[in-house]
């Protein structure tokens, strides 16, 4: 079992005929996600690998071939009008990969959230996968395995990092959620926290972040709360230089809060494992699962 | 990205945002005509750079104050003479400081009250929040810290807008009355305008004052925007001022690598900005410290590798190199093919610490293994940190 995303998902990629798009549409559909269906306003008609239909619009996908998820892979000045659109054709979980899209255009897309039961995971994020399943995103497949371990982070690559350490101690994931790297996205750690808590297959978590907002602390305050299940985690940035923005839109310590210190000490408060660095991440949650 | 007081000053006059009456230069020849533009009177003399801190920070030559106050025109033009192209050394400057290449002269205001007014976005609501306090012309931080009471705040739904009665809400607390409630209401919404319409990080005015003739003004303006949205604003871009930014930076940035140049002696290369931070970690933690913040992106190629090793290998301070890359899109071989043409085309000199792990991996080892440059190669993230500080350390 998993959360977000399992064999019988149905995804529609957005942005499927562009270089990108395409490239990760296939590698999904390799790794046997059900790829449905592209849309490429004015390509309505093509077939991408000579299989999946291509839409004018997200709601053809929808009538249509049945979608239920939407992969976005559209370039950042029209992504916000695709995530709008994936909302008004009633998809159900929004996965946006798409890196740099303006900040106002997510407040604006963040408000419309709001009024529907749709999930935006993203933007700026490697997207989702539940090992031997489905695969949406751009992570390299081959490093998951299927199990009970739940990963939820900001970063991608520091993601594969703790994915490939847990598979290479022997264990799998139920779900890893990539949440992105922006000031504002539409699923935060809390909300990946609650997913993975409520999931009867997943028995442990890894809650990866980073310097920037209190995401984290947040979080650290539900698990302290609601969470049994062991979590172990890492926070990027301790030696980040405060005022700088590092890579990623909302990595930034600014007017002395975001810092990895507090962060840290957030989540040993509420009994979370924080591994030392990030080579630890494995040991880490081994330590709080006590295997 | 972030543009100067004078530059804020313009885009503030557009949006109809009072402000004291300015002009700025670059060159010398210029301060006489900059001052006579001006009304007769007191003449503020501002040093301009990316740089908060400014009035309380100390020139490099040791004079006093990039913001200075002059009772005469003469006054003013010595005081520019001293700043211009001196170094200034703020609380937030660093102790190199920064160069001052334009000075800009305004009138002074008869302040009666200062105030705070900023407007950002707020990561926790998602949405814009306008920040004002009775407290003007101090660190709002401290503020927020020692007496937060004085602090109002009104979230604006970003659909719809700064409503008109938020902004006299505002007013309202900071305690103005009558007309004068009003003036501030319209500097709030104007600023908002100008937040929203010009995709602004942040505005701040600190501070905000009310003048004794019943008006209100921003007597200073820090302005940045959101380097996402900057494609839609060329006029904007026109504010970029390169001489604030660091030369390895702007290298960088012609190759879309975010690089941010640091301290340390070891140089790290890194895929994804979230990896890239750890593995300045986990330098510091094995005992090292890293030269530079370097994320060369999910997609680099072997072009973007051999600038990103340009670039580092710039820096004098850099005496070893580590290379961590976890190849999930970005494949392991064509990494190590980027290492072999870079160390080609660069004269590698420094010692080199590379782990690959991921995608090709093993065709990325053996690569490497071929090319006859000096590697040491790590297993692990952990084994190629202590490998480099261990070299950097026995070298010097």
């Amino acid at each position: 079992m998993s959360v977000l995303v399992n064999k019988d998902t149905r995804v529609v990629f957005t942005g499927i005929t562009g270089k990108s798009g395409g490239f990760h549409a296939k590698q999904c559909m390799e790794y046997g996600t059900q790829v449905v269906a592209g849309v490429t306003p004015g390509k309505g008609g093509l077939k991408f690998e000579d299989k999946v239909p291509v839409f004018n619009t997200v709601t053809g996908a929808v009538e249509n071939e049945g979608a239920n998820t939407a992969c976005v892979f559209v370039p950042p000045p029209f992504a916000a009008d695709s995530i709008l659109e994936c909302l008004d054709a009633g998809i159900e979980l929004i996965i946006a990969i798409t890196e740099g899209i303006p900040v106002k255009d997510m407040a604006i897309v963040k408000r419309k959230l709001l009024e529907t039961n749709a999930r935006l995971i993203g933007p700026n994020c490697p997207g989702v996968i539940t090992p031997g399943e489905c695969k949406i995103g751009i992570m390299p497949g081959y490093i998951h395995k299927p199990g009970t371990v739940g990963i939820v982070s900001r970063s991608g690559t520091l993601t594969y990092e703790a994915v490939w350490q847990v598979t290479c101690l022997g264990y799998g994931q139920s779900t890893c959620i990539g949440i992105g790297g922006d000031p504002i996205n539409g699923t935060n750690h809390t909300d990946a926290i609650k997913l993975f808590n409520e999931d009867p297959d997943t028995e442990a978590i890894v809650m990866i972040g980073e310097i920037g907002g209190d995401a984290e602390e947040k979080a650290s305050e539900y698990i302290k709360e609601h969470v049994k299940k062991p979590v172990a985690g890492f926070i990027a940035g301790t030696t980040a230089p405060p005022g700088r923005r590092m890579g990623h839109a909302g990595a930034i310590v600014s007017g002395g809060s975001g810092t990895a210190d507090a962060k840290i000490a957030a989540m040993e408060d509420a009994g979370v494992v924080v591994a030392k660095t990030p080579s630890d991440m494995g040991a880490a949650l081994l330590e709080a699962w006590g295997k | 990205m972030n543009i100067h007081e004078y530059q804020a000053k313009q885009l503030f006059e557009t949006y109809g945002i009072p402000c004291p009456k300015g002009a700025a230069t670059s060159s010398k020849e210029e301060f006489g005509t900059c001052i006579d533009s001006l009304n007769d009177g007191l003449v503020v003399v501002k040093s301009q750079i990316h740089a908060g801190g400014r009035g309380k920070g100390t020139f490099t030559d040791g004079f006093q104050g990039g913001v200075k106050l002059a009772n005469s025109k003469d006054e003013a033009i010595d005081f520019a003479n001293r700043m211009l192209n001196n170094t200034l050394v703020t609380v937030q400057t660093g102790p190199a400081g920064r160069e001052v290449q334009t000075i800009y002269f305004t009138e002074g205001a008869d302040i009666e009250k200062e105030y705070y007014l900023a407007i950002l976005m707020d990561r926790a609501t998602s949405a814009p929040v306008v920040v004002a306090s009775t407290e003007g012309g101090v660190e709002i931080e401290k503020v927020a810290e020692e007496t937060p009471e004085k602090i109002f705040k009104a979230f604006v739904d970003p659909v719809i807008g700064l409503q008109a009665y938020q902004a006299r809400g505002i007013a309202f607390k900071l305690g103005f009355e009558g007309k004068q409630a009003g003036a501030c209401a319209k500097l709030i919404f104007n600023l908002y305008k100008m937040f929203w319409e010009t995709d602004a990080d942040m505005v701040e005015v600190n501070p905000m004052i009310s003048t004794s003739d019943g008006g209100v003004m921003a007597l200073d303006a820090k302005v940045s925007f959101d380097s996402n949205a900057l494609y839609r604003h060329k006029d904007i871009v026109e504010f970029r001022d390169l001489n604030e930014e660091d030369p390895k930076e702007i290298e960088a940035s012609k190759f879309d690598l975010n690089y941010i140049a640091l301290d340390g002696n070891i140089a790290c290369l890194v895929n994804g900005a979230g990896l890239a931070m750890a593995t300045m970690d986990i330098i510091n933690h094995c005992g090292g410290e890293a030269a530079n913040f370097l994320d060369v992106g999910g997609g680099a190629t072997a072009e973007q590798v051999t600038a990103a090793f340009k670039i580092i290998l710039s820096d004098p301070k850099v005496e070893g190199i580590l290379v961590n890359i976890f190849g999930g899109i970005m494949q392991c071989d064509v990494i190590a093919e980027g290492v072999i043409e870079a160390a080609k085309a660069v004269s590698l000199d420094k010692p080199l610490v590379v782990r690959l792990e991921g995608t090709n991996v093993e065709k990325g080892k053996q690569l490497l293994a071929e090319s006859g440059i000096e590697i040491t190669s790590a297993d692990s993230l952990a084994d190629a940190a202590q490998k480099i500080v261990d070299i950097v350390a026995n070298e010097s």
